[in-house]
């Protein structure tokens, strides 16, 4: 295994020598997907007509179906099979894993007479068209025995428990400490469910060819539904070919596969048709993941110079009974400011909503709403400034573990984040600048995002012609995969972007995780780094050891590889005419990354600031964004313009948080309030004025070879809280309840008298 | 699926004539809501008359000084018209604070009078409204109705109507002309459209079967400044919270009931010499919380005393 010192050595990402790593190349795919010609997964044209399928989802929280009548739906017009839990075809039992090395279980569909959440699937019609689908969905009668069911998050605090295998982290003696601090802040902030919304929902196009089934998906990890479908149909994973090309959002609700995959498979094969299945933008909200909502209780223990003696970060989150999901919303805290006396945990409670999971930043998007407000309020009553706050309590070594930091620019992103953006200029007393009926206000927090590298692999191939092809198992859920994956080979194998071609989203190539939790750029990057280092070593050896080669006999420490060519000094030949020479058949070579033996020797994350601007409507509490400015430290940047779109997007998301984004359970039925783009507000155009972000400059040699980090995510972590903070700052109206909507400001201000 | 005919009649006493002889027929106009809630199962028209190609969709002056608006004027060129900017700005005001670009190019002056609550339990097949299924109950009455009526609401409905641009017509004192099934043709206010829900909260307006609305008309633009204000979740493409309408002395508010409402009230108050905080006030008093909804009395009377001061002194929004 590889130590971090490996990691060290220039290599042709870091020598840069074409200038294509950083650059704002634009995106592999974009022509396709603006022109409509890049398939998604419901769109891709399976080899003879389709059938279409329909889900027809449970109208009750919890229960069990006692009777259900599938016969109008039957002699409805077009319609080839309906399918309840009574008469679906065997699948295995939910949970059970034939092969021990599947990374999902199976997760059949349909599976009993239960009923664990408000839009569970209960019936799969497919027909002629979508549209006779649907109407035969509709004329199916479920009845049902509901039992009691806990939907009231806020109400079931009581019902919390520690999470299965999980205990608090307490260094040193929280509770004395805190007890002494001269300044105590003890708040309690809430943030709402949240609903992944992405632009294209879940979707299978399936067939059968024999005993192997294709099935084109949105999914963000390629082998964990290849492995889920493969287990729930008990089949070897051989036998399934998954493929998503092309993903329309996906932000952690997409790591996982649903009913839409199964369904779609077992349909296909009963009619010996191919089926297409796509979740409704309703059966989006109702019945796939959501992050869960949090209550966070933050007390904050400091000297009056600011000096964190004592802190704690306890969080208190949901998910499906069946499950044990936890939102880790305290977990970012332990590595973040300095303290001696130190508490963190979770609480769990059991809910009988869908399954909370995974989503864009899972953890920090919705925990550091709470310290970054705290620190906010703990610097208004010591005085301090809050970015002064913050770089008081800036520790030497990782607060909890004691590890060294890999690299860390918490500072230098808050101290060029305040310069840039104006910071003197904010009036630390709040409510004090005008403009018309608006009160205007600047706020800030940091963020912090841990990085990670995961073992994944990667193919790459060159052809006579001299076009190099990678290929791997990685998806692209929109972030800018393929177009980072087309430079790391452009620039390894010193050649221009045309003459590259990236495939993804496909089982049947090498591995890779996927996307998700701002691995992938590092974790598919590397891989695909190292796939080239190995085509290198191979076109050095083929040309060395070719005596037709101007490079033959040379010594191969000395090849270079540059515009297109392969060199010894001042011999060299185009790659082309080599592997067309040498190698007429190409040459395909694999290459593989895994985290360093050392690696977690190190506390390694990304960081940034963020610095909000807000107006605040006096007559009707309306926020409104006026200025928005991000700096982040996020290791070596591949594209400039992908990277900043991802900050830039988590940002966004961040407004959406504070002012508008939330679902809101229906306590008599168990379902959310919003269930389409109209109810759930995520800001639109007008909502987002002058926002920006800048990267500094940075490599971090302990994350991977080429020094990079993940930038996915880190643009939500804490952006929520400066917004909140900027509304303070504006109004002196302080709100701990997320998000913070014209109704909430309102009667803060009226509670001021304004 | 649910089939249903289409035509596209380019006479307007046909096209009336046709909706009136079909059981189930409806108008198309935009269709930017109408297909929406066809898509979702909740309207299912047996018949489509698409109403785009008759000739509704011209302006002009009327001999007393006011506009008539053909009512397939889209909601992008009528809040463009410079006549409309100049002499009726509320009307241009409320109906760019509506919707998004997109829709408003598709909307027209009529169709946006007939939209349908928003309210999220008549968008869900799978709660009970009398809306959507009379008699099944309204599950806004005592469920998050943080969106619905504080103003003339039943025990049936408490569900709002969501135009910005009915609210500035009303203000403006503005009525229109229908063409009933027989061709005979016919005059009402916009404010006698929309109907308080009572126990029938799926009947709407007072058109009859078949009835089409052929064109808006805009009395002569009173004294006074014309303000719209509207409050909402986010800065474009969100329903109102609440909106208020003042047309000098005329006041009108938004999303606060299941019509446009005139704030006779508070009318009443202004004429009787009340200032702007005690006119709006007025109507206020009548206003009732149905549990998450009552920060809009608040709003509306904060409101509508900011529009009302604004109109007065001709101060920008």
């Amino acid at each position: 295994m590889s130590s971090v010192k490996d990691w060290a050595a220039p290599n042709p990402v870091t020598e840069n020598r074409s200038g294509i790593i950083g650059k704002g190349v634009e995106r592999y795919e974009g022509k396709l997907k603006v022109t409509g010609t890049a398939a998604y997964a419901y769109e891709v044209e399976p080899p003879s007509a389709p059938a279409y399928g329909y889900l027809l989802a449970a109208t009750i929280a919890k229960g069990r179906i006692t009777a259900i009548d599938i016969s109008a739906a039957e002699a409805s017009p077009g319609v080839k099979l309906v399918w309840t839990h009574l008469n679906v075809p065997k699948q295995a039992r939910r949970g059970e894993r034939i092969n021990p090395r599947s990374q999902r279980p199976a997760n059949p569909a349909l599976a009993g007479d239960r009923v664990e959440f408000f839009g569970q699937p209960v019936a799969f019609v497919a027909a002629d068209t979508w549209e006779n689908a649907r109407a035969a969905a509709n004329l199916i009668r479920v009845s049902y025995a509901a039992e009691p069911a806990v939907l009231d998050f806020r109400a079931s605090l009581d019902l919390a428990e520690m999470p299965d295998g999980e205990e608090d982290v307490l260094i040193g003696d929280f509770e004395g400490a805190y007890a002494r601090a001269p300044a105590q802040i003890d708040e309690t902030y809430f943030s709402p469910l949240q609903n992944h919304v992405q632009m294209e929902p879940c979707a299978t196009t399936a067939w059968w060819e024999g005993d192997k089934v294709t099935v084109h998906t949105s999914i963000q990890m390629v082998k964990g539904g290849q492995h889920a479908l493969a287990e729930t149909l008990a089949i070897p994973s051989e036998k399934v070919h998954l493929l998503t090309r092309y993903i329309g959002g996906g932000f952690g609700g997409k790591g996982q596969a649903y009913d839409d995959l199964t369904l779609a498979a077992l349909g296909a094969r009963a009619l010996g048709q191919p089926v297409k299945l796509t979740y409704t933008r309703q059966q989006m909200f109702q019945a796939t993941i959501h992050r869960p909502a949090v209550s966070m209780r933050v007390r904050l223990g400091a000297e009056p110079d600011g000096r964190l003696n004592a802190f704690a970060v306890e969080a208190v989150t949901h998910c499906a009974r069946s499950a044990s999901f936890v939102e880790h919303a305290a977990n970012f805290s332990r590595n973040l400011y300095a303290a001696p006396n130190r508490l963190t945990g979770h609480r769990l409670v059991k809910m009988d909503i869908p399954h909370a999971g995974p989503m864009r930043a899972p953890g920090e998007a919705s925990g550091m709403l709470s310290l970054e407000c705290a620190m906010d309020e703990l610097a208004e009553k010591l005085g301090i400034d809050p970015i002064e706050l913050r770089l008081r309590n800036e520790p030497d070594v990782d607060p909890e573990t004691g590890k060294p930091f890999s690299i860390r620019q918490l500072t230098e992103c808050l101290n060029t984040g305040a310069q840039r953006f104006g910071w003197s200029r904010r009036n630390p007393k709040p409510g004090q600048v005008r403009d018309g009926r608006w009160l205007v206000g600047m706020g800030m927090a940091a963020a912090i995002r841990g990085n990670f590298l995961l073992p994944a692999k990667a193919g790459v191939r060159i052809d006579g012609t001299g076009v190099i092809t990678l290929r791997q198992g990685m998806t692209d859920i929109g972030t800018g995969t393929y177009t980072i994956l087309a430079q790391i080979t452009a620039e390894t194998m010193g050649v221009t972007m045309d003459e590259v071609k990236v495939e993804l989203g496909d089982s049947e190539f090498p591995p890779a995780p996927g996307s998700g939790g701002q691995f992938g750029a590092a974790t598919a990057g590397s891989a695909a780094f190292e796939a080239n280092m190995n085509l290198r070593r191979a076109l050095a050896e083929l040309a060395i050891g070719d005596p037709n080669s101007p490079l033959y006999g040379g010594d191969p420490t000395y090849v270079t590889f540059g515009n297109g060519n392969i060199a010894i000094e001042n011999r060299s030949e185009s790659l082309a005419t080599l592997v067309s020479r040498a190698a007429p058949d190409g040459v395909y070579v694999e290459g593989a990354i895994s985290p360093a033996a050392d690696a977690r020797d190190y506390s390694q994350h990304t960081y940034g600031g963020h610095f909000a601007e807000v107006g605040v409507d006096t007559v009707t509490g309306e926020v409104r964004m006026r200025r928005m400015f991000g700096v982040f430290a996020a290791g070596r940047i591949l594209n400039a313009k992908t990277a900043k779109s991802q900050v830039t997007g988590g940002m966004i998301w961040g407004v959406g948080t504070a002012l508008t984004e939330g679902n809101v359970v229906d306590n008599r039925y168990g379902s959310f309030i919003n269930q389409d783009m109209a109810g759930y507000l995520v800001p639109s155009h007008a909502d987002i004025v002058d926002l920006d972000a800048i990267f500094l400059e940075e490599a971090d040699d302990k994350a991977n070879p080429m020094g990079i980090k993940g930038v996915g995510e880190l643009g939500i972590c804490g952006a929520g809280a400066a917004v909140a903070n900027a509304i303070y700052n504006a109004c002196g109206v302080r709100l701990r309840d997320f998000p913070m909507t014209p109704d909430k400001v309102l009667e803060g201000l009226m509670a001021k008298g304004l | 699926m649910r089939p249903f005919t289409y035509e596209r009649p380019t006479d307007v006493a046909a096209a009336v004539k046709a909706v009136a002889a079909t059981p189930g027929a409806k108008f198309l106009a935009g269709g930017t809501n109408l297909l929406d809630l066809m898509k979702l199962d909740i309207e299912q028209p047996t018949h489509l008359v698409d109403v785009n190609r008759l000739p509704l969709a011209g302006m002009e002056d009327t001999s007393d000084g006011g506009l008539r608006i053909g009512s397939m004027v889209t909601n992008s060129h009528l809040a463009a018209d410079a006549r409309v900017r100049s002499r009726y700005s509320v009307l241009t005001q409320a109906i760019v604070s509506g919707g998004s670009g997109q829709l408003r190019n598709k909307a027209t002056a009529g169709g946006n009078l007939l939209q349908r609550t928003r309210c999220a339990y008549f968008y869900d097949p799978s709660k009970p409204c009398n809306k959507r299924l009379p008699g099944s109950g309204c599950s806004a009455l005592d469920g998050l109705n943080r969106n619905s009526a504080i103003f003339g609401a039943s025990e049936a409905c408490i569900a709002t109507h969501p135009s910005d641009m009915a609210v500035a017509l009303t203000a403006l004192g503005a009525s229109l002309e229908t063409m009933t099934a027989d061709g005979a043709t016919r005059t009402l206010a916009v404010a006698d459209l929309h109907r308080l829900p009572g126990d029938t909260p799926h009947i709407e307006t007072t058109l009859a079967a078949g009835e089409l609305i052929t064109a808006v008309v805009l009395p002569p633009a009173p004294a006074g400044g014309q303000v719209y204000r509207k409050a909402r979740d986010r800065a474009s493409y969100a329903g109102g919270l609440a909106s208020v309408a003042v047309v000098g002395s005329q006041v009108a508010f938004g999303a606060v009931a299941h019509k446009p409402w005139r704030a006779e009230k508070t009318e009443a108050a202004l004429a009787s010499g009340a200032g702007a905080v005690e006119a709006a006030h007025a109507e206020l008093a009548g206003a009732q919380d149905n549990g998450k909804n009552g920060f809009k009395i608040a709003l509306v009377a904060r409101m509508t005393a900011d529009a009302l001061a604004q109109a007065r002194e001709g101060r920008g929004a």
